[in-house]
């Protein structure tokens, strides 16, 4: 189904040539950016180091969303989380405000599109190899592989010969997931939503709204609560 | 006045690679007609398995809830605790779901 609809970024003449997804991308960026430097600027204002102001101010908001953002990665992975924040939050912060996009009139979602989302979770599925590279070295491919010291040798050859494409077949399917689960969900709500407004514009989608807030919420936290899943997975060490 | 222009250059790089990119042009697809039978079949398709994938998911997620209105009633003060994880396992049989909508969607696009 073909809807013409106004757009912000069609007002930008240097934007307009470009697909939708990407001009709106880049323009959610810019506003991330924005936030993000006069977020910074507030963190060099030493008065309020101690005790926050009782007022709800634009830096009590960002302490929130930071606060929460670093609790969720330091609870999920353990001790040692404090260097995927950088990915993590770039990533929840990145999803969730394209998501949100989606809501404010004349902003179509970038996540509406598969090369987004797969450009997300390509990278989370790139990172997991980096950090298991980097945390075991070569002794990273022995996750594919299945070894049991108390077997002979031929048992365990065969078996690794029949683990091994289940194991790779595991870990390619997880980005397929990660992206399809966004760009489904994202799609569908705004499909909804425009279903209804076609229907009746007046106050009947605005329960069709807060459904689509709630997921825009859920699935980025889904999001990134995998990536983090698997992140762990691909640095655990074995105990026994 | 280094870091003002440290991030005005990364902005810059951004903007160059992203424009770069998006600019290659894409050749339009064309549509090729359809015999009227195979577009019988599609629209078929496309109705039943949202249909059954939706009721199979229905199901799925009723038996979650459910689970998870037990354990609330059991102990009231876990509730934070329960309703997380609950969320979370919402969204993964949700996603299955999804996946048949999208194949749906894909259906209904090639009619």
């Amino acid at each position: 189904m073909e809807h013409e609809q106004f757009t912000w970024v069609s007002l930008i003449p240097f934007l307009k040539n470009l697909p939708p997804h990407v001009s709106n991308a880049i323009m959610v960026s810019i506003i991330l950016l924005v936030i993000v430097v006069l977020a910074y600027r507030q963190l060099k204002r030493p008065e309020d180091d101690l005790v926050p102001s009782a007022r709800f101010s634009f830096r009590n908001l960002m302490e929130l969303i930071v606060e929460a953002l670093s609790n969720l990665v330091n609870e999920t992975m353990g001790p040692s989380g404090a260097k995927f924040m950088l990915i993590i939050g770039t990533l929840a912060l990145f999803i969730l405000f394209n998501n949100l996009s989606g809501l404010v009139p004349g902003f179509s979602p970038a996540t509406d599109n598969v090369n987004t989302t797969f450009a997300c979770s390509l990278t989370v599925f790139f990172m997991t190899h980096v950090f298991g590279f980097r945390e075991h070295g070569v002794k990273y491919l022995k996750h594919f592989v299945f070894i049991n010291p108390s077997w002979p040798w031929p048992a365990n050859v065969l078996l690794s010969i029949i683990l091994c494409p289940i194991e790779l077949i595991g870990h390619f399917a997880r980005p397929l997931s990660l992206g399809l689960r966004l760009f489904g969900n994202i799609t569908g709500d705004h499909l909804v939503t425009t279903i209804f407004f076609s229907l009746v514009p007046f106050l009947v989608p605005l329960p069709i709204m807060f459904l689509g807030l709630f997921v825009c919420f859920v699935q980025a936290f889904v999001f990134i609560l995998l990536s983090m899943v698997y992140f762990s997975g691909a640095i655990a060490h074995e105990e026994h | 006045m280094k870091k003002f222009f440290t991030v005005l250059l990364l902005i810059g790089i951004f903007f160059g690679l992203s424009c770069t990119i998006a600019l290659a042009s894409e050749a339009a697809a064309e549509k090729a007609a359809l015999d009227p039978s195979v577009k019988q079949m599609i629209a078929i398709a496309a109705g039943f398995g949202i249909a059954i994938a939706a009721f199979g998911g229905a199901l799925g997620q009723s038996r979650g809830v459910a689970a998870a209105l037990d354990g609330i009633a059991r102990n009231p003060g876990a509730s934070g605790k329960i309703t997380t994880p609950m969320i979370l396992g919402l969204a993964l049989i949700e996603s299955l779901v999804i996946y048949a909508f999208v194949v749906s969607l894909m259906l209904v696009f090639k009619l």
